[in-house]
C-alpha cells in the first residue's frame, strides 16, 4: 500500500495532500494545468523533495521528514511513465526496455528473455532495432510502459499517458493499459485530464485544485463531478 | 436626364482610368523597389564576401606550391607545426576534462555566485588576448601572486611549454563550456529523471544518458576550443615568449617569419587557413546532424 502525507511550497501555492491507494488499485488524479498534479507524482518518485510529511511503499519508509529519511528515486523501486514518455532518443526500443536490467547487473541472457516477452506482449518485437525517436506515439507509449513495468516496479506512476496520442488510438490504449495494469498488482497513480481515463481505468479518483484535494471518490462517482465543479473546464 | 447620365458615365470610366494607371504607377514602383533593394543586398554581400576572401585567395596566389612544401622542410615550420599540434590537443584535454563538469554543473544547478561564476568563465571570450598573457603573468611569472611561491620550490611556469598550455587553456576554455553548457541545457530533464526511476545513479545518468545526447554539442565545442589554441597569439607570446621549438607556436613563427623568410610564413598560414577550413565544415556537419536530430 501506498501511504502519502506531505507538504510542499509551491510558486503560488502550498501542495497537501494525504491519501493512500491499495496495491491493485488505480487512482486517477484529475485536475486543471498548475495544480500540483505532475509534482505530487515527482515527489512520491522521489524526483522531487516535500517540505514536510511521510511517504510509505509497502510499510517501507520512502521519505520522512522527521526522521530525515529520504530515500534516493532509484532506490524508490518505481515505474513512472513521464507525460512525454522520456525515451532515450540515441538508443534503440530494445535497449530503452533493456536500461533499467543492465542497471540491475542482470545476465545478458535473461535480459534478452525478458525484454522478448515485454515488446512481444506491447506489439514492438518488430520494431527492437528502430531508435526511438523514430517510432509513432503509441508505440513510444508502449514502449514506455514496457520499460517501466519491465524492473517489476512497486509502484506505478503515469502522467497524461494518452495525451500523445490521437483520439481513436486513445480507447485502444485505454484498454490495453487497464489491463496491464491489473496484471501487476500495485498501487498505482495515473494524471489524467480526461473524465474517460477516470470512468475507464479508475478504481478511485482525486480532483486535485490549487495544491489541495477537493474530492475524493470512486471512479463511478466521478462523471457527477461535471454538474458541479467540473474539473477539466477546457473539454 | 439621359445626358447627365452620360456625363456621369464618362467621369466614372475617367476615374476608374486614373485610377488603373495609378495602380499600374505603384505596381512598377514597387517592383522597381524590390529590385533595388535585392540588387542592393547582392552587391553588399560581394562585397563582404570578396573581403573575406580576397586575402585568403591572395595567400594562396603568393605562396606557389612547390615554395609551399619546400618551406614545410624547415626546422622552424616543423617545429611550430608540431608544438602547435601537441600544445593544442593538450589544451582541448584539459578543457574538455576540466569542462565539461563545470558545463553540466552550470546548466543544471542553481548555486550561490552562479551568475559570477559564469561571468568569469564568458570573460576571455571578451578579454585581449594580451591583457590575459599579461595578467597570466602576474599571477605566475616568477614575480607573480603564485608564481612566486612555485619559484621557491624551484618550479617555474613562465615562458616554458606549460605556459602556452596555460595560457591556450585561459582562452579557448569558454568555447568549450559555453557550447557544452547549451548542449546540456538543451537535454530534456525527463530523460534524466527516467534514468534516475529506473534505478541509474547521478554519475550512470551522466555516461549513459546525458552525454550521448549532448555528444556532437560537446565535439563542436572542443573543435572550436581546439581551433582557438591553434590560433593563440597575444596570451602565449605575452606569457610564455617565443623560443623555437619550445613555446614558438605556429602563430608565432608566422609572426617572427614575417621579418625574415616570408615563404615559410605563407606556407604557415596556409596550414593553419586549411585547418580553420576543416574546423568550420566539422561544426557544420556536427551542427546540423544536431538539428536533424532534434
Amino acid at each position: 500500500m501506498l501511504e502519502i502525507d506531505i507538504q510542499k511550497r509551491l510558486r503560488d501555492f502550498e501542495l497537501e495532500v494525504k491519501l493512500d491507494v491499495e496495491a491493485g488499485q488505480t487512482l486517477m488524479l484529475v485536475g486543471d494545468n498548475g495544480c500540483g498534479k505532475t509534482t505530487l507524482l515527482n515527489l512520491v518518485a522521489g524526483l522531487e523533495n516535500p517540505d514536510r510529511g511521510r511517504i510509505a511503499l509497502d510499510g517501507k519508509v520512502l521519505f520522512d521528514c522527521s526522521k530525515r529519511i529520504i530515500v534516493p528515486p532509484e532506490a524508490r523501486g518505481i515505474g513512472y511513465v513521464f507525460q512525454s514518455y522520456a525515451l532515450f532518443p540515441h538508443m534503440s526500443i530494445y535497449d530503452n526496455v533493456a536500461f533499467g536490467l543492465r542497471i540491475r547487473r542482470m545476465a545478458a541472457g535473461e535480459i534478452k528473455i525478458l525484454v522478448k516477452e515485454h515488446l512481444e506482449a506491447a506489439g514492438l518485437w518488430e520494431i527492437r532495432a528502430a531508435k526511438a525517436a523514430n517510432v509513432s506515439g503509441g508505440q513510444k507509449q508502449r514502449a514506455a510502459l514496457a520499460r517501466a513495468l519491465i524492473i517489476e516496479p512497486r509502484l506505478l506512476l503515469l502522467d497524461e499517458p494518452l495525451s500523445a496520442l490521437d483520439v481513436r488510438k486513445q480507447a485502444t490504449m485505454r484498454r490495453e493499459l487497464r489491463e496491464t495494469i491489473r496484471a501487476c498488482a500495485v498501487p498505482c497513480i495515473i494524471v489524467t485530464h480526461d473524465l474517460r481515463d477516470v470512468a475507464s481505468m479508475g478504481d478511485q479518483a482525486c480532483l486535485l485544485e490549487q495544491g489541495k484535494i477537493a474530492q475524493h471518490a470512486s471512479a463511478e462517482d466521478v462523471l457527477s463531478w461535471g454538474l458541479g465543479a467540473d474539473p477539466d473546464g477546457e473539454r | 436626364m439621359s445626358q447627365n447620365i452620360a456625363c456621369d458615365q464618362t467621369e466614372l470610366i475617367a476615374e476608374r482610368e486614373t485610377a488603373n494607371r495609378d495602380h499600374e504607377f505603384i505596381g512598377i514602383y514597387s517592383r522597381l523597389a524590390r529590385a533595388s533593394l535585392k540588387a542592393g543586398i547582392a552587391v553588399l554581400l560581394i562585397i563582404a564576401m570578396s573581403f573575406i576572401a580576397l586575402p585568403i585567395i591572395a595567400l594562396f596566389l603568393k605562396s606557389p606550391l612547390d615554395t609551399t612544401l619546400q618551406s614545410l622542410r624547415d626546422p622552424m615550420a616543423l617545429d611550430a607545426l608540431r608544438l602547435s599540434l601537441t600544445t593544442s590537443a593538450l589544451t582541448t584535454l584539459i578543457v574538455v576534462v576540466m569542462g565539461t563538469p563545470i558545463a553540466y554543473v552550470s546548466a543544471r544547478f542553481h548555486y550561490f555566485g552562479k551568475e559570477i561564476a559564469d561571468s568569469l568563465i564568458d570573460l576571455p571570450v571578451i578579454m585581449p588576448p594580451a591583457v590575459a598573457g599579461i595578467a597570466l603573468l602576474m599571477a605566475f611569472g616568477r614575480m607573480g601572486i603564485v608564481g612566486h611561491y612555485l619559484n621557491a620550490f624551484g618550479i617555474s611556469v613562465a615562458f616554458t611549454t606549460l605556459a602556452v598550455i596555460m595560457a591556450q587553456v585561459f582562452v579557448s576554455s569558454p568555447f568549450y563550456i559555453r557550447q557544452a553548457r547549451t548542449s546540456f541545457e538543451d537535454v530534456d530533464v525527463s530523460f534524466e529523471n527516467a534514468a534516475r526511476t529506473l534505478g541509474a545513479s547521478r554519475v550512470y545518468t551522466f555516461f549513459h544518458v546525458i552525454l550521448p545526447i549532448a555528444i556532437n554539442g560537446l565535439i563542436s565545442g572542443a573543435i572550436m576550443a581546439f581551433a582557438r589554441s591553434l590560433g593563440e597569439f597575444g596570451a602565449t607570446i605575452m606569457f610564455a615568449g617565443n623560443f623555437q621549438g619550445r613555446t614558438q607556436t605556429m602563430p608565432l613563427a608566422i609572426y617572427t617569419a614575417m621579418q625574415g623568410d616570408l615563404d615559410v610564413s605563407l606556407c604557415l598560414s596556409i596550414i593553419l587557413v586549411a585547418i580553420s577550413f576543416a574546423v568550420i565544415i566539422l561544426v557544420r556537419t556536427m551542427t546540423r546532424r544536431v538539428t536533424r536530430r532534434c
